[in-house]
């Protein structure tokens, strides 16, 4: 735990950048920049864990250990994506939303 | 009393760097800059990481996140876009509902948290690498055997998935 600093100051922190990442994925047009906001999202919530661990159950190792699973999942997730959006790109020749509103079939 | 000043301090540098990046990677219009933006940002986290004695976490969100994810996307807007490409300007309108939006759920968990009352623990205990490694690999009582078992079979399927969905046709076909 950070001396001097209460578990309120954290999760208040991490709150607010999930926010942020929420705002980013509701404005934003643009696939990647949408990805970007997910990926902060995601920080947010492994800040979470990560802070309720130390701060409430030092014992434990659950929340450290969910954070590398969370890490995990968002490199797969970004690796995935990013592939989408390039056969997308190559498919439509854009990576705008509103371009995109056809499937395979 | 003096270091925990200094970490006091350290600490609000940290979320003021992150909460500013994160705002800036938002809203900036040019998306190569975003993206720096968001680097910032996730290595603030792993300074916050490093604070509160997390070294591997630490390391781990700087090689996978800092070192991984951003590269990838730094080279997805180069293949995707011209660089000096500026994102289209979202309506008012949509800014206007998104942020009130995203202000009223802050505005309802900043209230839940602060009205729940959290039983701070005092003990402090720093985790070594070890640590998380027999319990990643152990399969008794509270063990992440499966987990970690089903995290690696994820990363295979995505390893296959994101080739094959890559390749895709050739141009010409």
């Amino acid at each position: 735990m950070i001396e001097g600093i209460s578990i309120y100051e954290v999760l208040t922190l991490s709150s607010v950048l999930f926010f942020i990442g929420v705002y980013g994925f509701f404005t934003r047009e643009n696939l990647i920049a949408i990805l970007m906001s997910i990926e902060l999202i995601l920080n947010a919530a492994a800040i979470n864990f990560v802070i309720i661990n130390t701060y409430l159950y030092p014992d434990f190792l659950q929340g450290a250990i969910f954070t590398i699973f969370i890490i995990a999942m968002a490199a797969a997730e970004t690796a995935l994506a990013i592939a989408i959006i390039i056969n997308l790109y190559k498919l439509v020749s854009s990576v705008e939303v509103k371009d995109t509103q056809v499937m395979k079939y | 009393m003096k270091i925990s000043i200094m970490e006091t301090i350290l600490f609000y540098i940290l979320a003021a760097l992150i909460v500013v990046f994160a705002i800036a990677s938002v809203s900036s219009r040019k998306i190569l800059r975003a993206v720096i933006f968001l680097l910032f940002v996730l290595i603030s986290i792993a300074g916050i990481y490093f604070m509160i004695d997390y070294s591997f976490l630490g390391a781990v969100q700087l090689a996978v996140y800092g070192g991984g994810v951003i590269v990838l996307i730094i080279f997805s807007v180069l293949l995707v876009h011209h660089v000096e490409l500026e994102l289209e300007i979202t309506p008012l309108r949509k800014k206007l509902m998104a942020g009130a939006l995203s202000l009223t759920g802050l505005g309802i968990t900043l209230w839940a948290i602060y009205t729940y009352p959290f039983q701070a623990a005092s003990a402090d205990r720093t985790i070594e690498v070890k640590d998380i490694g027999m319990k990643l690999l152990s399969y008794g009582d509270g063990g992440f055997m499966l987990p970690f078992e089903v995290i690696s079979i994820l990363l295979l399927a995505v390893m296959i998935g994101a080739i094959v969905i890559a390749k895709g046709k050739k141009l010409n076909e």
